[in-house]
């Protein structure tokens, strides 16, 4: 039987009390991340279980238990104390999944600090953005991606410290880095952790929008007890579980069920710090012998590609539950998975605003193959009317996916933006930008989204920051980013670019241009394609029309641009 | 010719993957490049990209494979490939 049991009965009658229960935490009492990740599960007789199981591309390993982790954690929590970090100052962490991180943004939330993870694929300018806008005091990194901070630190007054933790000499270091080592640290067996109430701040994550900067989605320390209960529940994590979230922690995946949902079960689990193999993520499975695996359709056809002999090469028996987030997951992943491996991937939506799973597929439900599920227990989702927002009745009807708040998890703000966070509301509903239908079952159905956001590989690209970089250019004139169909990624980006005169479009020059953005932004943001045009679709007052070029791309109808040419 | 082809390959490689001032990260013909986390899928596009217009072929995105293009001397082997088919 699923920790879920039956869904029907859990919809029924729940409310969070029921979460706050489950996780064993009252109302009044201090609910720190942090603590409940580590402390509170070596309280529970867990001290001696493996919390994690890592290793890299190049064959090192490490292990930790729960309780190294909690001391490591307090080590961490110290050091930045007495660097003068503390409540609600912006922290963040740009480094590859090296256990520092993961133990990293647990000693932030004990200290009251926020943290803010960035994906260590960030060009300088991707980087410069997020911290400018975050005003981040101090940024955590690696040897290898300090590089990158060097790039824009002239640029950032407000950041007081750059600390390296894998400095092997300071001699290496430049003015105003420190070095800490953890395996050098004295280790702190007992730290006063900040008695966060529901409401204190914990984690930035930014994303990416039609228009302007990316966006810092804001969540507090009381989001535990969603992604708490989730884990639990639609991840299916039990005591004998060996649990591998494939998310980067850059993103809120890797955050708030790679680091705090996986934990705060007290479940083990496994981070494998190294790109892409079907091969290698299969020896990963089988050696770590891991039961419950969520990963991303990206991944998952990839793997596919690689075919159904390649996984029964090797033995991974020990996989129970298989889920999937980030797009879509069509009908033909879940049925090859069921091929492949005898287990179906059971779709979940979500977002960075979200800051938990809402709508899935559970273990014990029925699943439709291409359907996002159902809404979880106390979560109320419906589908908008896309002109009049009012919620649609019948059964089938495309229209806007809304979520009725609060929620545990939910946003609290857009950092600095409040304006654009009230935007996402109306008339009670949280607005997710996503389109689908809802079938008489009550199952979701994803159709799109409803802007110009990119969804490449399970991540949100902005246009605005791509043609911003593209602008850049010497060559380029004018420049529109849209998304593209593509059969591994869902999108992946295309550029139309015109050029500035005394510039011929030609091979050399659009491999120039991808190579310019990849290294600018980040290797997600690079054109795939690029297409070098004579001039670009544009309304009157000179607005350039992405809706048409996107309409082109996907072979959809380009609709009636006689009205937007008034706009 | 294959010495060369392999020479131009890993000229790229260190040129455009890894940091001007990185000393750190030594490759040569048979370092992972995509699974040791020096190359990503997604950049893994534009190697593509500079391949199909370097040597004028097309590497089908079906034959484009993380593990295909994993070190130096792989790609050299898909290049060739298709080089012939040319």
């Amino acid at each position: 039987m699923s920790n879920i049991g039956s869904y029907d009965e859990r919809v029924k009658d729940f409310d969070w009390s029921v979460a706050e229960a489950e996780l064993g935490w009252k109302d009044g009492e201090p609910v720190n991340i942090g603590v409940l990740c580590t402390d509170r599960v070596c309280e529970q007789g867990l001290a001696d279980k493996i919390a994690l199981y890592w290793e890299n591309s190049k064959g090192a390993e490490r292990t930790y238990t729960f309780d190294q982790l909690r001391v490591a954690t307090n080590t961490y929590a110290q050091f930045l104390k007495e660097l003068g970090v503390g409540l609600r100052d912006r922290v963040c962490i740009f480094m590859d999944r090296i256990p520092d991180l993961y133990i990293l943004f647990l000693g932030i939330l004990k200290t009251g600090a926020i943290a803010q993870p960035l994906f260590s694929a960030f060009g300088p300018e991707s980087l410069i953005v997020r911290l400018e806008d975050a005003e981040t005091k101090v940024v955590l990194t690696t040897m290898k991606h300090v590089r990158t901070v060097r790039k824009i630190r002239a640029e950032l007054p407000k950041l007081e410290q750059v600390v390296v933790v894998d400095c092997p000499d300071e001699s290496k270091l430049k003015e105003g880095e420190t070095a800490f080592r953890l395996d050098e640290a004295e280790p702190v067996a007992r730290f006063a952790a900040f008695p966060s109430v529901p409401e204190t701040p914990s984690v930035l994550h930014y994303t990416s929008g039609t228009t302007g900067k990316p966006k810092g989605a804001l969540h507090v320390h009381g989001s535990i007890v969603q992604q708490f209960i989730t884990a639990k529940w639609v991840l299916d994590l039990r005591p004998d579980d060996v649990y591998w979230c494939t998310a980067d922690p850059g993103w809120v995946t890797g955050t708030s069920y790679g680091i705090i949902g996986a934990w705060a079960t007290g479940t083990t689990q496994v981070v494998y710090d190294g790109g892409f193999s079907s091969e290698t993520w299969y020896k990963v499975i089988e050696k770590y012998k891991v039961t419950v695996w969520y990963s991303a359709p990206t991944a998952i056809r990839l793997l596919m590609r690689d075919g159904t002999e390649l996984a029964k090469k090797h033995d991974l028996s020990s996989l129970r539950h298989l889920a999937s987030v980030g797009e879509p997951l069509n009908a033909e992943a879940v049925v090859w998975s069921e091929e492949a491996y005898g287990l179906p991937f059971h779709d979940s939506y979500w977002q960075t605003e979200t800051g938990s799973i809402l709508i899935s597929n559970y273990p014990g439900m029925e699943i439709k193959p291409g359907s996002m599920g159902k809404p979880f227990p106390g979560i109320t989702a419906t589908v908008l009317d896309m002109k009049t927002l009012e919620p649609i009745e019948e059964p089938g009807r495309v229209g806007l996916i809304a979520i009725k708040p609060p929620w545990p998890s939910i946003m609290r703000t857009y950092w600095n933006n409040t304006p654009t966070y009230y935007g996402k509301f109306h008339r009670g509903w949280y607005i997710t930008g996503d389109r689908s239908t809802i079938d008489a079952d009550g199952y979701f159905w994803f159709v799109g989204r409803d802007d110009d956001v990119i969804n490449t590989g399970g991540h949100l690209v902005g246009p605005f920051e791509i043609e911003s970089a593209l602008l850049e250019h010497e060559a380029v004139a004018e420049s529109a980013a849209v998304g593209k169909p593509d059969p591994v990624n869902m999108e992946v980006v295309k550029a139309f670019i015109t050029l500035k005169p005394g510039f011929e479009p030609g091979d050399d020059l659009e491999l120039a241009i991808m190579n310019f953005v990849r290294k600018r932004l980040s290797p997600l943001a690079m054109p795939q394609d690029i297409e070098f045009v004579e001039s670009l679709p544009k309304t009157r007052s000179g607005k350039i029309l992405r809706r048409v070029l996107r309409a082109q791309e996907w072979g959809e109808p380009i609709g009636d641009v006689s009205t937007l040419e008034d706009d | 010719m294959a010495e060369e082809l392999k020479d131009v390959v890993l000229e790229y490689v260190k040129n455009e993957y890894i940091e001007e001032d990185d000393e750190d990260t030594e490759i040569d013909y048979d370092t992972p490049l995509i699974s040791g986390g020096i190359v990503d899928s997604f950049s893994m596009v534009s190697l593509k990209v500079f391949l199909e217009k370097k040597f004028k072929l097309q590497i089908p995105d079906a034959k484009a494979t993380p593990e295909a293009f994993d070190t130096v001397n792989k790609i050299c082997t898909l290049v060739r490939e298709f080089t012939h088919e040319a």
